[in-house]
């Protein structure tokens, strides 16, 4: 098996160091957006629209790093005509940055619906829910993408059986939810906001799973997009 | 315009059987005094009606390899094979092989365009007089279509008693195809073949090459990685004399399987 590795340097110096800086940018681009889905939870579990605020003001930075590693990639298809590993580095580049903005957004949709949570009156009860959901949504993120700078087969393998759990447990809160509605209808703007969140929270775990399947692209070459986490287990064992 | 290959060669070449393997190399290897092991036990079926190309650095063997399958090689001094190169069911590397009915079989193209200093009618109809035609009629329609066969006749058909050293390097080498394929070949080798044309004349031969497919096994060698990804359908990749890995020009340059063939297709050390 020829996994990718761009250990061994190219003949032309400057080609690797293009590769490498747009892998580092990916990076910093999924580290701003795990601080700003966290900065976003804290908000809502914290009330702290100010908070919020910054959540959201985070996003131009993230929609910049999206259009500037987006233009590098452009310019090292054309430019460099990069084949077999080096090729599926940078289709898997885009597709990674294109998932990260997206989950930048949901810590945007997060942030607002921080803020009308404070003007609303946020409840304990769902508090809970949507800190046990965000902790792990967040330790999904974050494997995802060290197993993309660590090109971490096993690593995003357990990624993608995590996000079966993340939705079962969305599910669930959103059971919850309906039946607290139910009991405490006084509580329905506040609890349409949790709502909401707990739906991007979901939403950040199937973006943390298609990074993964990137990785997996990535490494061994195989599309692991749209086929069941059991199938995907056994591909790549 | 049959001519068998050896005593046992009875078989006309065009349209008859239904073998996807046009030819088939067996632990073939080769040697001669500069370089004793300039093949090594290279086995690789190439598919009928399919682009090959053959790619690596260079002297990895893939000019020697191209020209085992017309015996081009027997040029060499003390060249030396063992293994088989099976052409319609036969070893042409046997001793028995007519080379010149091979290479009518087999065409071959060079680097540089090599036109004969005549018109351009005489460099096609050239090899169609020595395999005995004779008529002036049979001759221009068998001129014409090798011409509109490698996409130069509307650019020639007036320029037919023209010499054929006045036309542009492009159009030379797309002559020179038409001199190969007038010979109805079933098996095209391509020696680097638009390395010193420029863009537009290569992508014209490009073209070409993917037209010619339809009806004829091409086998390429370049050095561009680009050019063979494009065209062919199939890759192998020498190194050292050896075939190092032989596939779908698609898994490739996507996902070759092997580390050295990775690193030469995106211009790693080794």
């Amino acid at each position: 098996m020829n996994d990718y590795s761009n250990q061994r340097g190219h003949i032309s110096a400057q080609f690797s160091r293009e590769l490498e800086g747009v892998q580092g940018e990916l990076l910093n681009m999924g580290g701003l957006v795990e601080s700003q889905i966290e900065k976003a939870v804290d908000a809502t579990l914290e009330g702290d629209s100010l908070l919020a605020e910054e959540a959201i003001g985070l996003d131009t930075e993230v929609n910049a790093l999206e259009r500037s590693i987006d233009e590098q990639c452009a310019r090292i298809l054309a430019l460099r005509q990069p084949a077999a590993g080096d090729l599926r580095l940078v289709l898997a580049v885009i597709k990674v940055t294109t998932d990260l903005e997206r989950i930048g957004d949901e810590a945007v949709k997060i942030g607002r619906q921080a803020i009308l949570l404070s003007e609303r009156g946020a409840h304990d009860e769902t508090g809970i829910k949507v800190r046990s959901i965000a902790m792990r949504v967040n330790t999904m993120l974050k494997a995802a993408l060290d197993s993309f700078a660590r090109l971490h087969v096993e690593g995003a393998l357990s990624v993608i059986l995590t996000d079966d759990d993340i939705d079962e447990a969305y599910l669930d809160a959103r059971e919850w939810l309906v039946e607290f509605i139910e009991d405490q209808p006084e509580t329905l703007r506040a609890s349409m906001s949790y709502l909401w969140i707990l739906k991007s929270l979901e939403r950040v775990g199937d973006h943390a799973t298609n990074i993964a399947e990137q990785v997996i692209y990535l490494s061994r070459g195989l599309d692991v997009r749209h086929l069941d986490s059991a199938k995907v287990r056994d591909l790549v064992s | 315009m049959f001519e068998p290959l050896n005593e046992t060669d009875v078989r006309p070449h065009v349209g008859e059987g239904d073998s996807m393997v046009a030819v088939s190399v067996r632990h073939l290897s080769l040697g001669y005094r500069d370089n004793p092991k300039a093949l090594k036990d290279i086995s690789v079926d190439i598919p009928e009606r399919a682009v090959t190309a053959i790619i690596g650095a260079s002297g990895c063997g893939k000019s020697t390899l191209l020209r085992c399958m017309n015996r081009m090689n027997d040029l060499i001094d003390g060249v030396q094979y063992s293994g088989e190169v099976m052409l319609d069911g036969l070893n042409i590397l046997s001793p028995g092989t007519n080379v010149t009915a091979l290479r009518r079989r087999v065409g071959m193209v060079f680097q540089r365009p090599n036109p004969f200093p005549k018109t351009v009618f005489e460099n096609v109809a050239y090899g169609l007089k020595l395999s005995g035609v004779t008529s002036t009629r049979e001759l221009e329609e068998q001129v014409e279509q090798a011409l509109r066969a490698a996409a130069l006749w509307d650019e020639v058909k007036d320029r037919l008693d023209d010499s054929a050293l006045k036309l542009s390097q492009g159009q030379q080498q797309r002559l020179v195809i038409a001199r190969a394929l007038a010979l109805e070949p079933q098996v095209l080798l391509l020696d680097e073949p638009a390395s010193s044309l420029d863009p537009t004349s290569t992508f014209r031969i490009e073209e070409l090459i993917y037209e010619l497919k339809q009806s004829h096994t091409i086998i390429i060698v370049t050095h561009n990685m680009q050019q063979a990804a494009r065209v062919s359908d199939c890759t192998a990749f020498m190194h050292g004399g050896q075939l190092v890995e032989f596939g779908q020009t698609e898994t490739i340059f996507t996902f070759p399987v092997k580390r050295e063939t990775e690193d030469y297709i995106t211009g790693r050390y080794g």
